[in-house]
């Protein structure tokens, strides 16, 4: 085993871990009913925003385009997981609450993936500011075309409206339209979000570390020198983000089956961008990282609400110093100096040695 | 009739998309960036001259210099603070900055003017409405005085760029970068100096925008800007005529979907355009292919 697999293996084994033991340690204080009603509330979302994250990640971090539309998908995933539930019960029958909720999850990440390739097809033609821009435009087509989308179930049967609402008479609305998904059936449990997040894990770490995963990282790093090497740059860039798009679309049938109401305007661009927020704070192509800022940035404008006028100004100032202090050289350059002697205290080497 | 009222609508709209397009497009012709801030840039302009009007009670014209002044110095902060330092970084980090100061933005707004909308003035475009055809079209005052600042703008811009040394030096550093500074041109004033006429335009267009929409909140600058750099891209990001042709053509497509289609689709059209303008002609309608080079 070469060095670098083993350093992979031990990040992998960690983030793992923490998921598992996090999720151990929470299950148990909700059976001594020793957790807070606030935080109680705020599992579900947690492991919603842990999937957006990581998924987004694999956008943004290894396959190194800028996608400002993920929220659409994760309405994408809402509305269709709504749909879904909403038929099995009222239109089916079916009473079992894990069996629609599996079933939901499974629909909304099929037809977010759908809308993946249906959008990814002309937007991966494009590079770098373009693929961002239309990306969010894609996001805001989406919330659109919920809007003036009327769904509903009457007499056993799925009835579909577009632009105008014309329904029978006994429908009852699954999706109408502005008002969104309503009297859905909160059948969301965190067990099921945990065992999504960790689908999520094991599906994108397993990309990032395969042939595919090399590939979309050659192609992030240098485009032109990936595509003379005969890497197919399409293929595998709809890889990355299809996959990002079904992932977005579970957590979003997730989020939306758990609370009784869904509107579009939910899943603003803001919502892409809050999602954005967490994936550079995480570190752009860390999992762990993103996993980690999704729980605690998340968690911390509940704990802190005295401070939640500040909230989003400070995401934005916190957001703009990460880069510049990321990507700036000269800066860069001073942190290294100053850390040095840090660095050498951890790994022992001299930084002789190093370079 | 209601055709023409549509289409005064679209080109009053339009030219507002075109002002600000100017902006984005000197902005990325040069600098090589998406300013996502200047859509917000738009929002503080108004609210500056709505506070001018409002409540320093300043004649309009002063108020107008005031916001203008006020944007110009703002776009050469937010260029020195949060850009400058990234000017050699990746494409994506550059963008990431652009997006928190564009939230920067609009976050500032909201905690010193609050969420509730405030209501523009209409004391800052006092020219009454005129009819034509015995009543049958009326173009308000602010619809006039839009398109033709576009006009004036747009001629003052293009013999700016064409006559001036400095606006020949923008056009060659928005050429190649490097080249320029071998030549003696001060990369960094230029850069500077194309922010300051782009957000002074802001400026501009922020007061049109709410003379004609008088609802001014926060995110009031975000969906036009976007709708502009749209505009931008496609009548071809870099170009100056591009910026109005592409801003008109928008706006009027806008309007007319709104009328004709469906209301609620009137985002949803303008995006399907811009997504297929630059899948047949990623260059935009007057701009140039630029081959890339290995």
């Amino acid at each position: 085993m070469t060095k670098a697999k083993r350093k992979r293996l031990i990040y992998n084994c960690i983030t793992f871990a923490i998921v598992i033991i996090a999720f151990i340690v929470l299950q148990s204080m909700i059976e001594n009913k020793t957790i807070t009603r606030a935080l109680k509330g705020q599992l579900i979302p947690i492991c919603c925003w842990i999937v957006m994250a990581v998924s987004l990640n694999l956008v943004i971090g290894i396959s190194g385009e800028l996608s400002l539309g993920h929220a659409g998908f994760m309405s994408v995933g809402a509305f269709t997981g709504a749909v879904v539930s909403g038929y099995l019960l009222h239109g089916l029958g079916v009473e079992n609450e894990t069996l629609r909720l599996v079933l939901a999850i499974v629909g909304g990440g099929l037809i977010a993936g759908l809308a993946g390739v249906v959008i990814g097809i002309p937007v991966l033609r494009l590079r770098g500011d373009y693929l961002a821009i239309v990306t969010l435009a894609f996001g805001e087509i989406i919330r659109n075309l919920v809007n003036v989308t009327y769904i509903g179930v009457s007499d056993g049967a799925l009835v579909f409206n577009f632009l105008r609402k014309n329904v029978p008479e006994n429908t009852r609305m699954l999706v109408d339209g502005a008002s969104g998904a309503v009297k859905v059936a909160k059948i969301s449990t965190f067990t099921a979000g945990f065992v999504l997040v960790l689908i999520t894990l094991v599906v994108v770490l397993n990309l990032i570390n395969s042939r595919s995963g090399r590939a979309i990282k050659a192609i992030r790093d240098n485009r032109i020198a990936a595509e003379s090497m005969g890497v197919p740059v399409t293929k595998y860039k709809m890889m990355a983000f299809v996959t990002a798009a079904v992932l977005a679309g579970m957590a979003g049938a997730l989020y939306g089956l758990n609370s009784s109401t869904v509107v579009p305007s939910q899943f603003t661009f803001n919502q892409s961008i809050n999602v954005l927020v967490f994936v550079v704070l995480g570190g752009l192509g860390n999992v762990l990282g993103s996993v980690i800022s999704a729980t605690l940035l998340t968690v911390l404008p509940e704990v802190l609400r005295a401070f939640a006028d500040y909230r989003m100004l400070v995401y934005a100032i916190v957001l703009i110093l990460v880069m510049i202090f990321t990507n700036n050289p000269t800066i860069r350059a001073f942190a290294d100096r100053i850390f040095a002697p840090v660095k050498r205290l951890f790994t022992g080497k001299k930084e002789a040695e190093a370079a | 009739m209601i055709f023409l009222d549509n289409l005064v609508n679209g080109i009053s709209l339009g030219s507002i998309y075109a002002i600000i397009a100017l902006g984005y497009t000197m902005v990325y012709g040069i600098a090589k960036m998406l300013n996502f801030a200047h859509g917000d840039v738009i929002m503080m302009g108004a609210y500056i001259a709505f506070c001018a009007l409002q409540y320093w009670n300043l004649p309009p014209f002063l108020a107008l210099v005031v916001a203008m002044l006020a944007c110009t110095v703002m776009g050469v902060v937010i260029e020195g603070l949060a850009y400058r330092p990234l000017r050699q970084a990746a494409s994506l980090a550059v963008l990431i900055t652009a997006i928190g100061m564009s939230y920067l933005l609009q976050n500032l707004a909201l905690m010193i003017w609050g969420a509730n909308p405030k209501s523009f003035p209409s004391s800052m475009i006092s020219i009454p409405t005129i009819s034509l055809f015995g009543g049958q079209l009326k173009i308000a005052g602010a619809t006039l005085v839009t398109i033709l600042a576009n006009i004036v703008i747009m001629v003052a811009l293009t013999l700016f760029t064409s006559k001036t040394k400095t606006g020949k030096a923008m056009r060659c550093v928005s050429e190649d970068r490097g080249a320029a500074s071998l030549m003696g041109i001060n990369v960094n004033r230029t850069i500077s100096i194309t922010f300051a006429i782009g957000s002074a335009l802001a400026a501009v267009a922020g007061i049109l925008l709410c003379s004609s929409y008088p609802t001014l909140q926060p995110t009031t600058g975000s969906m036009p800007g976007i709708k502009a750099f749209t505009a931008a891209v496609f009548g071809g990001i870099g170009s100056i005529p591009g910026a109005m042709l592409g801003g008109l053509l928008l706006g009027v497509i806008e309007i007319f979907g709104k009328a004709y289609i469906s209301t609620e689709l009137g985002d949803a059209i303008v995006f399907a355009v811009l997504i297929i303008v630059l899948l047949v002609k990623p260059a935009g309608l007057l701009g140039k292919t630029v081959r890339e080079k290995v």
